[in-house]
């Protein structure tokens, strides 16, 4: 039994953990968010550098070999920084589905460029209706030759203005709910027929509607086989959610100790407000919420190294309804318990809580997973 | 990160599940539900006797005091098959309350006199701390013992003592002086419950049944010799104690258990013709406590996986205290929500049979006397109160 990070995986983090600390301050955050782009690409080029891009990826296309372990290790001190530069949409969730395609022409060509900074990248699957079912695809792919017509309208695809390549999900048989029939292709953001209107969100990161109209994409750029998407977007999900619920639990501690640390400062009635045990006990509330939540990411992360599919969905079902409970907790009390201070937009309190509210919402709120997690525990 | 056990650890835990299978029997468990008309006492001395036989009945226990050299993790093994089992733990005043007490701080004449009887399960020891002024504030405790030569003259009143109707011996805190702070002053004695001048009195809980006590001291004449190290001292020995009783308080294995059967009723009982565990706000509150529990059980192999690296439980004892509890609450409040109607029924009326929701006396039973278990031990406050110093440093 062990829940020790590995001397590696310890080094990346504590090496994320100091750019954080050194180099991200919350200043250095808000005026990357004010800036035209809304992100740095010098430092995006330092993440190359530093090897953080190459996480996922296996050693063959110039990665690091790195398991979900490696990714939750990277998002956990990223979120502690709330760093707006698209971490987790290029390489979390972009990057995963390109490492888990089985296409290889495709990651040779794609995955190194990931790596080297110069390839961010996308996932626009979301539509104005589909809310947080991945298979309720209008968009279509239609065959031509040689090819795929895309066409279909892709809502909120997180940093989708700042990508160079997209992995959309698209029809290519079946009715609009059906799983089957949803294929995943690889279009360049460039492409003739796409258009990409990029706009602010409130966590301060990006997200664009993606209109494609009569986009032709080559057979190739399919990330498997035509129609069976949902198998590869499934087998890449736990990762994805722990990945993003490790960016949350990041969030999380870092609201709790700036909570804790303010309260015994912040002087009122001629004594520290942390003697307050009103105050106190909900403090350890919100501590044993973020403990809670951390035990459930590591069940996760040592389940995921075992055989039990069942187990691990079930698992990351409660960890991301989990993250949604708790985080709201934690990121409610962390106002509260400023007072008049904590609804400032000058202090990064309430905007380590907008990033909260976002992974909530990012494929699946809370209820959307504890809804799946019932159908899995209780349905005979 | 992995929760794999060794090849040796997994040979210990079939060990302890066929020991568990072969000589726990349902007998057992029927005459230890506490239903009209059993033997607990009789019951669990048996069963407690099984385990010495074995050799299993002191874990906690030093070898040489004749406990057994398991590791942390066949300790924590041991402890969950047990949950899962469903067998019910020692009674622990006297073999994981009063013994660290006796072999730590205690003389080599008490050692010899105390330990074996207690490994032996030959007297049955209760805890004489709170009183009707002490309760969380348990330094503010005014039972005075007075030293007159060779004896201490014992009078006060004890309260929430569990199973005193049965104990040979009762361990106490008694004040014998006055100090600076009131921490001071207190000595741990050991009182033999045949002394003339204690009454028992009993306290029935809200559950309907008799485990508490009132235990009164009157002139009560007890020999200097029961006095455990030095006079004055026993706060230091009773915090020691405290610690002791806070660990492994998750109980994960026990909520585990109770909430399978609980899904297992949930599927046979029915609204409308439908099993309630279909019904969509039924399934909400089961997965809020099962996904509760999914945490808490890392938490649990988290501190654990600290404490066989050489780490000694803090304050991690607090939170699994406070999460255990209301884990197992919320069982018993969904297990009381199944049973409906039935669950107010009085097993002097009506059985089981003529009800036909078999669990439903058990499930009124178990969430009445379960509201204690967020007062016991340290109330969940005070334990938010250890966290809030120890670890937040508020």
């Amino acid at each position: 039994m062990n829940f020790d990070f590995t001397e590696e995986q310890t080094m990346i983090k504590d090496s994320v953990s100091r750019f954080v600390r050194d180099e991200y301050d919350f200043d250095t955050r808000t005026k990357i968010v004010a800036s035209e782009e809304g992100i740095s690409r010098e430092f995006w080029s330092m993440f190359a550098e530093l090897g953080w891009l190459s996480v996922p990826f296996a050693e063959e296309y110039g990665g690091f070999g790195g398991s979900v372990e490696d990714i939750a290790a990277v998002m956990e001190e990223l979120g502690k920084g709330i760093v707006v530069e698209p971490y987790a949409s290029t390489v979390v969730v972009f990057g995963g589905l390109m490492a888990a395609s089985d296409n290889e022409s495709l990651k040779t060509a794609v995955i190194p460029s990931i790596i080297d900074g110069s390839c961010m990248g996308s996932f626009a699957s979301t539509e104005a209706q589909s809310r947080y079912e991945m298979s309720d695809v209008a968009t279509t792919a239609t065959a031509c030759d040689g090819g795929y017509k895309i066409s279909g309208e892709k809502t909120v695809v997180a940093n989708g203005g700042t990508a160079n390549k997209l992995i959309v999900t698209a029809r290519t048989s079946g009715d609009q709910y059906d799983r089957a029939g949803v294929s995943l292709f690889l279009v360049d953001a460039e492409a003739s027929g796409v258009e990409v209107k990029s706009y602010k969100m409130m966590d301060g990161q990006s997200a664009a509607t993606v209109t494609l109209k009569d986009v032709v994409v080559a057979e190739s750029q399919l990330l498997n086989a035509a129609g069976e998407g949902m198998d590869l977007i499934d087998q890449v999900m736990p990762q994805i959610l722990m990945g993003l619920s490790a960016e949350a639990l990041g969030i999380m501690a870092t609201l709790n100790t700036t909570t804790v640390e303010y309260t015994k400062v912040r002087q009122q009635f001629d004594t520290p407000i942390s003697s307050f045990q009103v105050l106190q006990h909900r403090m350890v509330d919100t501590f044993m919420a973020c403990e809670q939540t951390k035990s459930m990411l590591y069940r996760g992360l040592c389940q995921a190294g075992e055989d039990d599919r069942h187990a691990l969905l079930k698992t990351v079902h409660a960890l991301k309804a989990t993250v949604a409970r708790y985080g709201r907790l934690v990121g409610e009390e962390a106002i509260q318990i400023h007072g008049g201070i904590g609804m400032t937009d000058e202090l990064n309190i309430g905007h380590y809580v907008k990033r909260l509210m976002m992974i909530n919402v990012t494929f699946g709120d809370g209820d959307f997973h504890q809804k799946k997690f019932n159908q899995l525990a209780y349905s005979a | 990160m992995d929760i794999n056990f060794s090849a040796e650890d997994l040979a210990f835990r079939d060990e302890v599940r066929d020991f568990f299978a072969r000589e726990y029997d349902s007998t057992i468990a029927d005459q230890l539900s506490g239903a009209q008309g059993t033997d607990y006492k009789g019951a669990i001395v048996a069963w407690q006797k099984k385990l010495h036989a074995k050799g299993w009945v002191a874990p906690g226990w030093p070898t040489e005091y004749g406990g057994t050299d398991w590791t942390a993790t066949q300790k924590f093994i041991y402890e969950t098959e047990r949950g899962l089992a469903g067998i019910p733990d020692v009674v622990p005043f006297g073999l994981k309350m009063v013994a660290p007490v006796i072999y730590t701080f205690g003389n080599e004449e008490q050692k010899a006199r105390f330990l074996p009887r207690i490994l032996e399960s030959e007297d049955w020891w209760c805890q004489g701390y709170s009183e009707p002024g002490a309760g969380s504030d348990l330094a503010a405790l005014n039972t005075t013992a007075d030293y007159a030569g060779d004896n201490y003259i014992v009078n006060g009143r004890k309260i929430w003592t569990t199973f005193a109707q049965y104990a040979d011996w009762i361990f106490c805190l008694v004040r014998t002086s006055k100090g600076m702070r009131k921490q001071q002053g207190i000595s741990f004695l050991l009182i033999d419950m045949k002394t003339p001048g204690i009454t028992v009195k009993p306290i029935v809980t809200i559950d309907g049944k008799h485990s508490l006590n009132e235990v009164l001291f009157e002139d009560c004449v007890v020999p200097t010799e029961n006095l455990i190290g030095e006079q004055d001292k026993g706060w230091t020995y009773a915090k020691a104690l405290l610690a002791h009783e806070r660990t492994g308080m998750a109980e994960v294995a026990d909520s585990t258990r109770l909430l399978e059967a609980l899904k297992q009723r949930a599927s046979v009982e029915v609204n409308g013709g439908k099993a309630m565990i279909e019904d969509p706000i039924f399934q909400m509150r089961l997965s809020d406590i099962e996904m509760e529990l999914m945490a808490l059980e890392y938490t649990e192999l988290r501190v654990f996986a600290s404490m066989a690296a050489g780490g000694m439980p803090g304050s991690e004892s607090s939170l699994l205290k406070i999460k255990g509890t209301e884990i197992s609450q919320a069982i018993h409040e969904l297990q009381l929500q199944l049973a409906s109607y039935y669950g107010g029924a009085l097993p002097d009326d009506l059985n089981a049979e003529q009800l036909r929701h078999d669990f439903a006396f058990e499930a009124r039973g178990k969430y009445m006397y379960g509201r204690a278990a967020t007062i016991y031990g340290g109330s969940n406050e005070v334990q938010r109160n250890v966290i809030a110093k120890a670890v937040l440093g508020l």
